[in-house]
């Protein structure tokens, strides 16, 4: 038997307007801690990849091994350390943005994860800006290991040989020892090489957001992986395409056409490739710099929006 | 599909809107001594088809690490030649590395050289003697094609005024390349007064020698070198300097 007092009164339309304005105030259109949930799912999912392990673990076997050039003369051992390393840190961080970001979609798909995650309320868009947060958190932290990693070795090598230097020149004059150790610092750590690094993780950060608008109409991870890997060699190409496209306009019509495809489709990757100059002593400008920086974060900001775009449109 | 398309149109609108901002960027990457490297059949050629996609692909530095570490057992081999081809790839992949030509040059014109004079199969001198110049000419040509690559640094032109000083005995040239360094940012301290020690040798030119060599020492203690005291001493008496104007006796 239910008492009168129990029961709860039909809702009139004051009630109705209370539970409307409650309920709005509780979902937000947007909202970034349902961001940061998909972003740090997307981590720990991420973190559980045996490929992110070996990746890593292979990238500071290699900048480790670096050490053992102790054949050369100190300066050819640092320039060649800080090849190997920072190519060895290049390579592993485009390579964890393409294999990682290729996996998300269709993981997420054959895990039928997606579908729970967009019965709730959650848009699209934050969807697919929790996962591409979570792939350039990761990277971010890969890439801060990596470096750590390599400056540590550097400076290890470095004060092997100041050592050295120091015993040997112990007899000498103080201001021919601070001359041969100014030496020896000026060929180990140069703090050009931080910008340097910021635009590894910048080209890392293009090709993770690219790799998602690719895998947003792909079938696979192995065809997006395979995708990737022919723009990653186009984009570099880019620059002599648009540069021949721009300045030549004898060659044929199908020739032109297809130099505009290039330049026009593919993001400018050899832009990104200012290490090697770097290493050698090139001096990074502040305005070249941000110039370079602005347009890694320009082709991240737009190829997530592309996928966003043409994963509202996915049938799922 | 319909989104597909609108992606592709977006794309091409952003394509077009990218074009100058990397076209310019390229141009100041190259005004402040990037992308120094032109990829072309000719560079194909020289490295390979492998080396050459790798170094496409932004890992030309660590091609050019690979056959430097080939240079280095070539070397133990004394393969002259095949270092020699190999210096060219790796000066052509990484013209900034200052490190590669000069240790290119070193080889050739030190090392390469020596061997050449010392080679026991070679009977006739004057062949021997030819050998030994055409390495110095190499050497020579790492090092002014270096600083063609490199005009703002000073180890080259201190490379090559070693070289003219050393293999050369052109005293002259040594004097111009080094002060051509000492006039550059970040140069040795003794690049100037090396450069009027060896314009002091020349012919002709003491009076010009003695006065940079004077104007050295009155700098103070720190150029009151040994060498330069003695070189200065032996230009007032050449030059014939008056007595009251020579520097003290006592500084010898």
């Amino acid at each position: 038997m239910t008492d009168a007092s129990t029961l709860q009164p039909f809702p009139g339309p004051e009630n109705f307007r209370g539970n409307a304005s409650t309920s709005a105030k509780r979902y937000r259109a947007f909202s970034f801690s349902r961001i940061y949930a998909i972003t740090t799912n997307t981590v720990t999912e991420l973190t559980r990849l045996k490929v992110f392990y070996v990746l890593l673990v292979f990238a500071l076997v290699l900048i480790g091994s670096s050490i053992f050039m102790a054949q050369f003369s100190f300066q050819q051992e640092f320039q060649i350390l800080k090849d190997v390393s920072l190519g060895a840190i290049s390579i592993f961080t485009s390579l964890l943005a393409i294999v990682a970001t290729a996996r998300l979609l269709p993981q997420d798909m054959e895990d039928r994860t997606v579908y729970t995650i967009l019965a709730k309320p959650v848009p699209r868009f934050e969807y697919v800006l929790g996962k591409i947060a979570g792939v350039l958190l990761l990277l971010a932290i890969s890439t801060l290991v990596m470096a750590a990693a390599f400056v540590l070795v550097l400076y290890m090598r470095e004060q092997a040989v100041v050592n050295a230097i120091a015993r040997q020149m112990s007899g000498a004059p103080a201001d021919q020892v601070a001359d041969a150790l100014r030496v020896v610092r000026s060929s180990a750590f140069n703090i050009d090489i931080v910008p340097g690094i910021i635009i590894i993780y910048l080209k890392a950060c293009l090709l993770a957001a690219l790799t998602l608008f690719v895998s947003t109409f792909a079938t696979s991870n192995i065809f997006t992986i395979v995708v990737m890997a022919f723009i990653y060699f186009i984009g570099h190409l880019e620059a002599t395409a648009r540069e021949y496209w721009l300045q030549e306009h004898s060659s044929g019509l199908l020739a032109r056409v297809f130099l505009a495809v290039v330049a026009l489709l593919f993001p400018d990757l050899q832009a990104f490739n200012l290490m090697d100059d770097i290493v050698a002593g090139t001096a990074i400008s502040l305005t070249l710099f941000a110039k370079t920086a602005a347009l890694g974060v320009f082709y991240t900001v737009i190829y997530t929006l592309l996928a966003a775009f043409v994963f509202y449109g996915k049938e799922l | 599909m319909m989104r597909g398309l609108v992606a592709l149109a977006v794309l091409i609108v952003v394509g077009t809107v990218k074009l100058p901002v990397e076209h310019n960027l390229a141009a100041l990457h190259r005004q402040e001594h990037f992308r120094g490297v032109e990829f072309n059949l000719d560079l194909r050629e020289k490295i390979g088809q492998l080396g050459f996609i790798a170094a496409l692909s932004g890992f030309r530095a660590i091609v050019a690490d690979a056959l430097f570490i080939q240079v280095y057992s070539a070397w133990e081999n004394t393969e002259w030649g095949r270092m020699l081809l190999l210096f060219r790839h790796i000066t052509t992949l990484q013209p900034r590395v200052l490190l590669f030509w000069d240790t290119a040059a070193w080889h050739m014109a030190w090392n390469a050289s020596v061997a050449a004079m010392n080679d026991q199969k070679q009977p006739r001198l004057a062949l021997r003697v030819k050998a030994q110049r055409e390495y110095f000419a190499l050497g020579k040509d790492f090092l002014e094609r270096g600083i063609k690559n490199n005009p703002d640094r000073p180890e080259l032109y201190e490379a090559l005024a070693r070289l003219y000083k050393e293999k050369y005995k052109d005293h002259e040239r040594a004097s111009e390349f080094y002060a051509k360094a000492a006039d550059l940012p970040g140069a040795a301290p003794w690049d100037k007064r090396f450069s009027a020690y060896e314009l002091s040798y020349c012919e002709g030119r003491e009076r010009e020698a003695y006065e940079r060599l004077r104007s050295l020492y009155d700098e103070g203690e720190k150029e009151r070198l040994p060498t330069l005291i003695k070189r200065l001493k032996f230009l007032e008496d050449k030059v014939g300097i008056r007595l009251e104007q020579r520097i003290p006796d006592k500084q010898k």
